[in-house]
């Protein structure tokens, strides 16, 4: 039998960004908040100091810092028509785990989506007709503008460096030129750009295009935050995405919340907890808490009034279908929402080789680069071309980490001397311009259980069903090309494009920006979830994260998921906790 | 959904998993955190440095050496994989947790897979490698008058590797494919990886490359605007010319 705990106010399943910033909001109305997190305590000091952070086998290629395929996976396939297997070990994403979550190795680049991407079904329909067959593509049921104040929070909590667009209205020079209305100016000043953005910044403006810094959450100077959060200068040491940041340059929940939230006396942490099902009563309209079990098997059933999906995306998906809420969307049928609209991110790239000039990428930061938006969202007219959507357009210089970066030009054997050659001659002389497209979401794509495979606990892993899509090829071959214009200019001696072909491999790394499967819409018909990431069947169940997008826009998903999470956090706080119930009426 | 009970292997699975230097660390975090910042003195997780641990036979070392000395040879360009001690990198992960594949999800069933699926064996890294080699090994003898993969002339052994990677080879019970990959992988770990780990011996792989290593600052370098930037690699137990006798 699972022991019965004193019951809270809030019960938090998972403790990375989002778990963080609601905490943080709804222990300021007094409310007891208890996050269950099924990773351990992680911090700057005493787990990722820079003795220990820039060692590339042990936290990439031995993945000590991502969740432990052992314990959990999920299964993959194609199509239907094939037999999803487990993903054995991690490749093309990276799910974190342990206190700050996937928060902890990311890369820092903050963006918020386009206006239009919130309504990227009515708006695409209204300009260019109706949309191909299978694409279940739909709107947000939030618009840019009401999110913009969150987008705001957020980038001041994380300090993040880059130069606005459009600020209030006004178009300024040097910012994004396409970018929603904001309220204010970026916290902090762009990044300090190297070599390789200034040749892709001459490169972009000879085409006509107008450069951008990367929106960045490695601090460009000194900065403390509105918590009082002390972060430091970045260092461009080169180890961002994959790693903890040793200096506490690089935002997350450890260097913008934690050091505040883990003083309060109505905040908990569990670590070592994973969180079995959500319980609900009798009716199977009111969650009553959630059961977890510890690391010696203990179970527990830990009463809340609200709880609160805060783990990734994949793991919220899969916790709903195991707790049985709501019904499992059936591709042949079209019928239930739980896994639908699964999407990713569509990527593509080009190596530039330079003969006399050296990128010396390994000074590097996650989030320092140049950036073009000509080409995302709808900031073009996409008559004609048979796709909708599109992606930012980029040169990043993250890093050189010798194991994970060794371009060598076409044409090149993969091993012996003349392979040996080929990455000695271009490991300094190199640098990448990259395409990030959006993922349209298709009714072919979903998630759902495995009917073989099991966890650590015998409980049935998800079964992801992926492949790129119509649209995604169609855009991909079109960003391509535009990131070859942009190549082809920058004064090196020869490019080498890698476009995004053939099946999705769910092996190389892409990107960890897996999104929908809880998504959030209009009605019930539509959505599990409403604008407020309130459960349309569970009043008092909210879920968080990138599974709420309907469809993935062309940018890194991590500012938007924060918005959201704010957005939310600000309607329970001023609507919720007032008069607990549906915040919106079906 | 019933709440199954844990059965004691799903809990040492679930403890493997966490990693062997955390154990006592996790006994002490697994209380509930609250009310201040739960800093734990002398915590900070070391890695599995190189410890001369051993996986394979000397037969199979012989061979692994001999594999690795064709993917990164040594030549004009200075040392190659066998000089930066890739064979004791390799024989030491497969020694360790990795060669167990302990952090790898390993139930069944096993399928062969597409490759869209990656990596489908039922064998760990460690036993993949041993079945493997043995089977070149075979191969090796039948095809070259009894002789293995590490008595081949350097063009035999070329030739064997392109048909391994063009997946011109078939072994019995072992994929090639999965084999020829992860040595691959391997081979590129050991000669780049951190010195502590055994491989990248005298940072030659850093060396050849220009690759700075563990440092953690840059700014001073920001504006090098397309110049060669000259520092010696440092490594994450410093280098050699810090060592006080």
């Amino acid at each position: 039998m699972a022991r019965r705990l004193p019951p809270v106010d809030v019960v938090l399943v998972g403790f990375g960004w989002t778990g963080a910033i609601l905490a943080q909001e709804l222990t300021e109305d007094g409310l007891e908040v208890l996050a269950i997190e099924r990773g351990g305590w992680r911090d700057t000091p005493s787990h990722f100091p820079t003795t220990v952070a820039q060692d590339e086998v042990r936290w990439y290629w031995r993945k000590e810092m991502f969740q432990a395929t052992a314990r959990e996976t999920l299964t993959f396939r194609n199509n239907r028509s094939q037999t999803a297997l487990p993903m054995r070990r991690w490749g093309s994403f990276l799910p974190g785990e342990g206190v700050g979550g996937g928060g902890v190795h990311w890369n820092g680049q903050t963006w918020r989506f386009l206006p239009s991407d919130f309504v990227a079904a009515s708006h695409n329909i209204e300009r260019y007709g109706p949309m191909q067959p299978g694409m279940t593509v739909q709107d947000y049921g939030v618009t840019y503008d009401e999110l913009e104040p969150h987008y705001d929070r957020f980038e001041k909590l994380c300090g993040v460096g880059g130069r606005a667009g459009n600020l209030n209205g006004e178009i300024r020079d040097g910012g994004n030129p396409f970018e929603g209305r904001r309220s204010d100016e970026y916290p902090n000043p762009p990044m300090h750009m190297t070599f390789s953005q200034h040749r892709f910044e001459a490169a972009a403006k000879e085409l006509g295009l107008k450069p951008f810094p990367g929106p960045s959450a490695n601090m460009s100077q000194p900065y403390v935050n509105p918590l009082g959060c002390q972060l430091a200068p970045c260092t461009y040491c080169g180890f961002c995405e994959k790693y903890g940041c040793g200096n506490y340059s690089k935002a997350s929940a450890q260097t913008t919340i934690l050091p505040v939230l883990m003083r309060k006396p109505n905040f908990r942490l569990k670590p070592h907890n994973e969180v079995f099902r959500i319980l609900l009563d009798s009716t199977g309209k009111r969650a009553t808490g959630v059961m977890h079990v510890d690391q010696n098997g203990e179970e527990y059933e830990q009463p809340a009034d609200l709880v609160i999906l805060c783990a990734y995306q994949l793991s919220n998906t899969r916790l709903m279908m195991l707790s049985g809420i709501g019904e499992i969307y059936n591709p042949a049928t079209g019928e239930g929402l739980v896994g639908k609209n699964y999407c990713y991110q569509v990527t593509s790239g080009a190596d530039v080789f330079f003969d006399d000039k050296y990128t010396n990428e390994f000074v590097g930061a996650g989030a320092l680069g140049m950036c073009i938006d000509e080409y995302n969202g709808d900031n073009f007219d996409h008559s004609g071309l048979g796709f909708i959507g599109g992606g930012y357009i980029s040169c990043w210089t993250t890093h050189s980490r010798p194991i994970e970066r060794q371009r060598t030009p076409k044409g090149t054997p993969t091993w012996g001397s003349a392979w040996k050659k080929a990455v000695a001659e271009n490991f300094l002389k190199s640098t990448n311009v990259g395409s990030h497209g959006a993922s349209m979401a298709y009714a072919s794509n979903s998630l759902d259980l495995d009917p073989t495979y099991t966890d650590a606990y015998g409980r049935p892993l998800m079964r992801m069903t992926f492949d790129f899509t119509p649209n995604d090829r169609a855009m991909t071959a079109f960003l391509t090309e535009r990131v070859r214009e942009i190549a082809e200019r920058m004064g090196g001696r020869e490019i080498k494009l890698s476009p995004r072909e053939g099946p999705y491999d769910s092996m190389p790394y892409q990107t960890t920006h897996n999104t929908g499967g809880t998504i959030m819409g209009t009605n019930p018909a539509n959505s599990v979830v409403n604008r407020y990431l309130q459960s349309w069947d569970v009043p008092n169940l909210f879920i968080m994260g990138a599974g709420v997008f309907p469809q993935n826009a062309g940018y890194n998903p991590t500012g938007t998921v924060a918005a959201l999470a704010y957005w939310s956090a600000d309607a329970i706080r001023s609507q919720y906790l007032r008069s607990p119930g549906p915040l919106v009426q079906a | 959904m019933t709440g199954a009970r844990v059965s004691r292997r799903q809990i040492l699975t679930i403890s493997l998993v966490a990693g062997g230097s955390l154990l006592a660390e996790n006994a002490a975090s697994q209380r509930i955190l609250g009310g201040s910042i739960p800093w734990i003195p002398g915590t900070s997780p070391v890695p599995d440095r190189f410890d001369g641990a051993r996986f394979l036979t000397a037969d199979e070392r012989r061979c692994v050496d001999a594999l690795v000395g064709r993917l990164i040879p040594a030549d004009d360009l200075g040392p190659g994989a066998r000089e930066a001690g890739v064979v004791d990198f390799i024989d030491s992960q497969l020694a360790g947790p990795f060669g167990r594949g302990e952090r790898w999800y390993m139930k069944g069933p096993f399928a062969d897979g597409l490759k869209t699926q990656g990596y489908q064996s039922e064998y760990p890294p460690a036993q993949l490698y041993r079945a493997a080699i043995a089977a070149l090994d075979g191969h090796c003898r039948e095809r070259f008058d009894g002789r293995v993969f590490a008595e081949l002339g350097e063009a035999e052994q070329d030739a064997v590797l392109r048909q391994l990677d063009e997946e011109e080879l078939d072994f019995d019970g072992v994929s090639a494919g999965a084999f020829f990959d992860m040595l691959q992988d391997n081979t590129v770990e050991g000669f780049f990886c951190d010195p502590i780990y055994g491989g990248n011996r005298d940072m030659v792989g850093w060396r050849l490359v220009g690759f700075p290593g563990a440092r953690y600052d840059y700014r001073d370098y920001l504006d090098h605007d397309g110049t060669a930037i000259s520092i010696e690699p440092v490594g994450l137990s410093g280098r050699p010319a810090w060592n006080v006798d």
